[in-house]
């Protein structure tokens, strides 16, 4: 019989790969993988806001995964160099989160379990908030599906059919904020990246279509986070990057695939 | 009338594009806006569908059914895309309404092909087969062929005309190229910020304002026609070309195709063609 905690780890991290193999995909197609990682490191100043104003951190999270995605996506589209918007607003938020939290008094933060995740310690209330926000963000892409393809393949060919790729990219910025607020938790900020971009580069390699490559992504995080918990099990590893580590594991057998079909 | 523009003004990052722009397409007419680099011809062609904000009055025909085809695909390598998933974007169509569509542009067969592998004459194809998906009442194409060789080129026009012909559809295309206006447009617009000359492909050949616009190549090219035209026995079929042409583009302008070996690019020879139409045309006439 599995342990409590093992059981919730594992329904947490498949949740998220309900979200994260979709959107993952997109945040590839997008070229939008340092936008993700970004937006995860800024999110931990949320994480100091959140304890030093006595609010849930996920709130926190979210607030600040929001308002640095809209503006980085502001800023940019005013003619501002993307990666020099995100170097400077990602980074200055992390460390402007790093100091803030020093600054907390009266809580004992465990600062690493916020970079690199605690899955292993979530509650049934974090499994409940990793499955709500999953599904309501693979029901807002499944929803906006034909719009944001779309708009991703030829922003040009979505306005001639009356899509605005303007509104579709702020629906995809929302959705990686929500993903980041419910994933910090469990991979840490610092590895949520990982979990968008590896299992989708993954499923790329073998996949005819968009929908094939989304479900594959899906799949293959799904086996990521079971591999990598039964590794961290079985050999005291953290769980998070074990998780990470063996996604990365699986795109170096995807590749190989590839070249052999 | 399908589409109306008055007083047509677009100003992008401070510079004037497009001033004082009159313009109309009606139900089946082909009409190309030809014009030199940066004289605003795409600009023109993206204020009239709307992707970008202009001042004047645009009126189009209630629920009019606009079908688009880009210059070019930004296909990104990481999405993995088939020629079937493509038509279907970004309205579901049924199997057969796919398979109709391609076997109409040449493409019977080929759904399951990724378009990351479709030469540029192929994914030219594909794309106008989506635009005519949505039985559309306008056709807008932007400098459709401007990566396809001369032969693609002859053929892919040759492939407007059919489909003008059997839907009925109006078509809008921007060209930089001046022997295909002259072969396949009903009407043609010269631009250059303004409206600078329109008719006819005849009455704009022989307008001041088209010779001002496209300098010397012009007279370059009537001087290289009657050079060619002293050895036409190189050029078999040539005789027979100005009778296509007086039924208006219908039955194409095959004549690149004919003979391969004229001179190519460049806007001097690629008026070649067009002063060889314009001669055709009086020949006919």
């Amino acid at each position: 019989m599995l342990p409590d905690f093992l059981i919730r780890a594992g329904l947490a991290g498949l949740g998220l790969t309900l979200a994260t193999g979709p959107l993952g995909s997109f945040v590839l197609w997008r070229r939008m993988a340092y936008f993700g990682d970004a937006t995860a490191h800024a999110s931990i100043l949320g994480v100091a806001l959140a304890l030093a104003f006595g609010l849930p951190v996920g709130l926190g999270t979210l607030t600040v995964a929001v308002a640095m995605a809209l503006t980085v996506a502001t800023l940019s589209a005013r003619g501002w160099a993307v990666d020099t918007t995100l170097g400077v607003l990602a980074h200055g938020a992390l460390a402007v989160g790093l100091v803030a939290i020093s600054f907390v008094k009266g809580v004992n933060v465990s600062l690493e379990s916020y970079l690199f995740g605690d899955i292993l310690a979530v509650t049934w209330g974090d499994v409940a908030a990793v499955w709500a926000g999953s599904v309501a963000v693979l029901a807002l892409l499944v929803w906006r599906w034909q719009g944001l393809l779309t708009s991703t393949l030829d922003p040009d060919l979505a306005r001639a059919s009356g899509i605005d790729p303007d509104r579709e990219r702020l629906w995809l910025t929302l959705a990686l904020a929500v993903v980041i607020a419910v994933a910090i938790k469990l991979v840490g900020a610092l590895l949520i990246a990982a979990m968008l971009v590896i299992p989708a580069a993954s499923a790329r390699a073998l996949s005819r279509g968009p929908e094939q490559m989304a479900a594959l992504a899906s799949a293959l995080g799904a086996l990521a986070v079971v591999a990598g918990l039964a590794l961290s099990l079985s050999q005291d590893t953290p769980a998070g990057p074990s998780i990470a580590a063996l996604a990365a594991a699986t795109f170096a057998l995807a590749a190989l695939f590839r070249h052999k079909g | 009338m399908l589409l109306e523009a008055r007083g047509l003004a677009v100003t992008l990052g401070g510079t004037k594009v497009l001033t004082g722009v009159d313009f109309t397409i009606q139900e089946g007419e082909i009409v190309t806006v030809l014009g030199p680099n940066g004289s605003g011809k795409s600009t023109l062609m993206r204020a009239l569908l709307g992707m970008i904000a202009a001042e004047g009055r645009v009126t189009r025909k209630p629920g009019l059914r606009v079908g688009y085809v880009p210059q070019k695909l930004a296909l990104d390598a990481s999405l993995p895309m088939t020629v079937r998933r493509f038509l279907s974007l970004p309205v579901r169509v049924a199997d057969t309404e796919a398979q109709a569509a391609l076997t109409r542009v040449g493409m019977e067969g080929m759904g399951a092909r990724p378009l990351s592998g479709l030469s540029g004459g192929q994914l030219q194809r594909v794309m106008l087969a989506r635009a005519l998906l949505g039985d559309p009442q306008l056709l807008v194409l932007d400098e459709p062929t401007s990566g396809l060789d001369q032969p693609g080129e002859a053929a892919f026009y040759r492939l407007i005309a059919e489909v003008r012909a059997q839907t009925g559809t109006a078509v809008l295309m921007v060209s930089h190229d001046l022997h295909v206006v002259m072969a396949a447009s009903d009407r043609v617009i010269c631009l250059n910020h303004h409206i600078c000359c329109e008719g006819t492909p005849r009455v704009v050949s022989a307008a001041p304002e088209y010779r001002a616009l496209f300098g010397l190549g012009t007279q370059g090219a009537l001087a290289l026609y009657q050079h060619r035209h002293d050895h036409s026995h190189d050029h078999p079929g040539h005789d027979h070309h100005g009778h296509d042409h007086g039924d208006h583009g219908h039955g194409g302008h095959d004549h690149p195709v004919e003979a391969p070996g004229q001179a190519r690019g460049g806007a001097e020879l690629g008026a070649t063609g067009h002063s060889d139409a314009a001669k055709g045309a009086r020949d006919a006439s």
